[in-house]
């Protein structure tokens, strides 16, 4: 499946949800279900900076794949940065740098956040793209 | 029943019909800023359709309609803290602008070997000029530690405060925590020891009566925001001897007497702090907002927010996993943390029932640290809070903490 359909696979899941509360619970059972990173590996480094909550981000390659872990003190947060890892996860980082992320601005759930937090979106999205371009230059 | 009606108190505050979601807004972020009542924006609204011009030295009607209503503002201010005279009020542009002020004035008084003491309960605003007026001046900075409870260890205080204690600048009200600080006795402890004082009442003034001649510290500061007002005005109160005897700070217009090439001579209390053409509106402003607090009493108001917090400590207390910080006596700010639940996540989903508050370090990042925390969920209350709002804190904390947990 390609990034754009997994993005599309998003957006109808979010579809069916008719308020903001069904929408949350999504997000917050996404968030519980991405595995959470060894804190050995939630290294300065590996942190987002500019996000109110704390945000962890680690990226390799697998087989010529990206392949993405994240963790997040905020479930909610959590849960957003997982939605960006369920489509850009195992995919080339030629895919990945040429990805359009902005169908996270159709979830509906960015209407519902802070400005801080909307900003810390664009942030991720940002950053998972400048691990894939360090990893592809080596 | 008291004459204190907080339903008729609310339709005064026109942005208080706001819906959210199809809900009504419970705003519950008072510690930040309040409403406005209509009568201030009304005293705003006036001022530039019937008053406005620049003030002082003008000859034409308006500009001494227009000066007679900011000194008659300065006045009010002065009544409100039973200031011994309106000399002593210097406007500002809030909190932040008085601490800086009396932080560059002092820096000439500092040397080497000095100390400040503040302490662990202190905002941004009170820790971070006095830091930078150690490094132009070599003194040093200590703070007087609190508690578990978020009370300050007054035995500790006793023990830091020395010959070299130059400045004691406390908070009186903790934003954070809302602990309640015994200012009185720690001012007396301090004039004792040979120190200036600078009181925080950005929490203070909107909650409780202020008696600056009964306080006895030099200088105390507040926001006008906080009270009502509009942003960027705010209010240095200075002892008329100390601040005679300390030299101006920012230079320019209405701060000056006379002005050469040569040199230059100040002008008198309360002009020789406020240099530049200053925020007329926001002066009278505030005086009305300050009448608008009288009116409603201020005693009144502190005991309506007591009932108010005492019930919010309960129900909020209840909930599973609750933790509650400060002491059980507190004053605006009720700040807590639920067990297994970010408070970002709490707000976020809190706002989407319409209820505001504020989450985070709340500007007090080294007292967070004291705590071990990142920080808490604050509801900080006004006079024109209910009990419904009460309620609806606890119910949307709750909710929200089912879905988070």
């Amino acid at each position: 499946m390609s990034i754009a359909d997994k993005q599309q696979q998003v957006l109808d899941e979010l579809d069916l949800f008719q308020d903001w509360q069904e929408r949350y619970e999504y997000v917050i059972e996404l968030g519980k279900k991405l595995p959470a990173m060894p804190e050995e590996q939630k290294t300065s480094e590996k942190l987002i900076k500019g996000c109110q909550s704390q945000v962890w981000l680690d990226a390799s390659t697998e087989d010529g794949t990206i392949r993405y872990a994240a963790d997040s003190d905020s479930v909610i947060t959590k849960g957003m940065i997982a939605l960006f890892v369920r489509v850009l996860d195992g995919e080339s980082s030629d895919d990945i740098l040429t990805a359009d992320l902005s169908f996270i601005d159709k979830t509906g759930l960015k209407e519902h956040l802070a400005p801080t937090r909307a900003n810390a979106l664009n942030l991720m999205a940002t950053q998972m793209k400048q691990r894939a371009l360090e990893l592809a230059q080596g | 029943m008291s004459s204190f009606d907080p339903a008729s108190i609310r339709s005064e505050f026109p942005i208080l019909a706001t819906e959210i979601n199809g809900r009504p807004l419970v705003y519950l972020d008072n510690a930040a800023t309040t409403q406005k009542p209509r009568r201030v924006l009304e005293a705003s609204r006036r001022y530039y359709e019937e008053l406005n011009s620049n003030i002082h030295r003008g000859t034409h009607h308006l500009a001494r309609a227009a000066t007679e209503a900011h000194e008659k503002a300065r006045e009010t201010v002065a009544a409100h803290l039973n200031a011994s005279s309106s000399d002593e009020v210097i406007f500002t542009s809030g909190t932040t602008d008085g601490i800086n002020l009396v932080a560059n004035i002092l820096t000439a008084s500092f040397q080497p070997g000095d100390e400040i003491l503040i302490s662990t309960l202190e905002h941004h605003s009170n820790i971070v000029p006095w830091q930078m007026l150690c490094e132009r001046s070599g003194a040093s900075l200590k703070v007087i530690p609190c508690d578990d409870h978020g009370v300050l260890d007054l035995d500790a205080f006793r023990e830091l405060l020395t010959e070299r204690t130059r400045l004691l600048a406390v908070t009186w009200i903790s934003n954070a925590f809302g602990t309640i600080n015994p200012v009185a006795e720690m001012i007396a402890a301090a004039k004792a020891a040979g120190a200036r004082v600078l009181i925080d009442a950005a929490q203070a003034v909107p909650h409780l009566p202020v008696d600056v001649q009964a306080l006895g510290a030099d200088f105390l500061v507040f926001s006008g925001h906080k009270i009502f007002a509009p942003t960027g005005i705010g209010v240095l109160w200075g002892r008329r001897e100390v601040l005679e005897s300390l030299p101006p700070w920012r230079g320019g217009g209405e701060m000056i007497k006379e002005v050469s090439f040569e040199g230059t001579t100040y002008n008198d209390l309360p002009f020789k702090y406020e240099a530049g053409t200053p925020n007329i509106e926001g002066a009278i402003a505030l005086a009305e907002a300050i009448d608008f607090a009288n009116e409603l009493g201020m005693a009144a108001i502190h005991l309506h927010e007591k009932r108010l917090l005492e019930k919010a400590a309960e129900v909020v207390g209840g909930i599973e996993g609750v933790h509650l910080y400060g002491p059980s006596e507190r004053a605006g700010a009720l700040s807590f943390a639920i067990e297994g639940v970010h408070h970002y996540d709490l707000g976020t989903l809190i706002d989407q029932m319409g209820v505001a508050v504020r989450t985070g370090h709340h500007c007090c990042q080294p007292l967070m640290a004291r705590f071990g925390i990142t920080g808490t969920t604050r509801a900080s209350f006004a006079a024109y809070n209910t009990m419904e709002d009460v309620e609806a804190l606890a119910t949307s904390v709750e909710k929200a903490a089912m879905m988070l947990r």
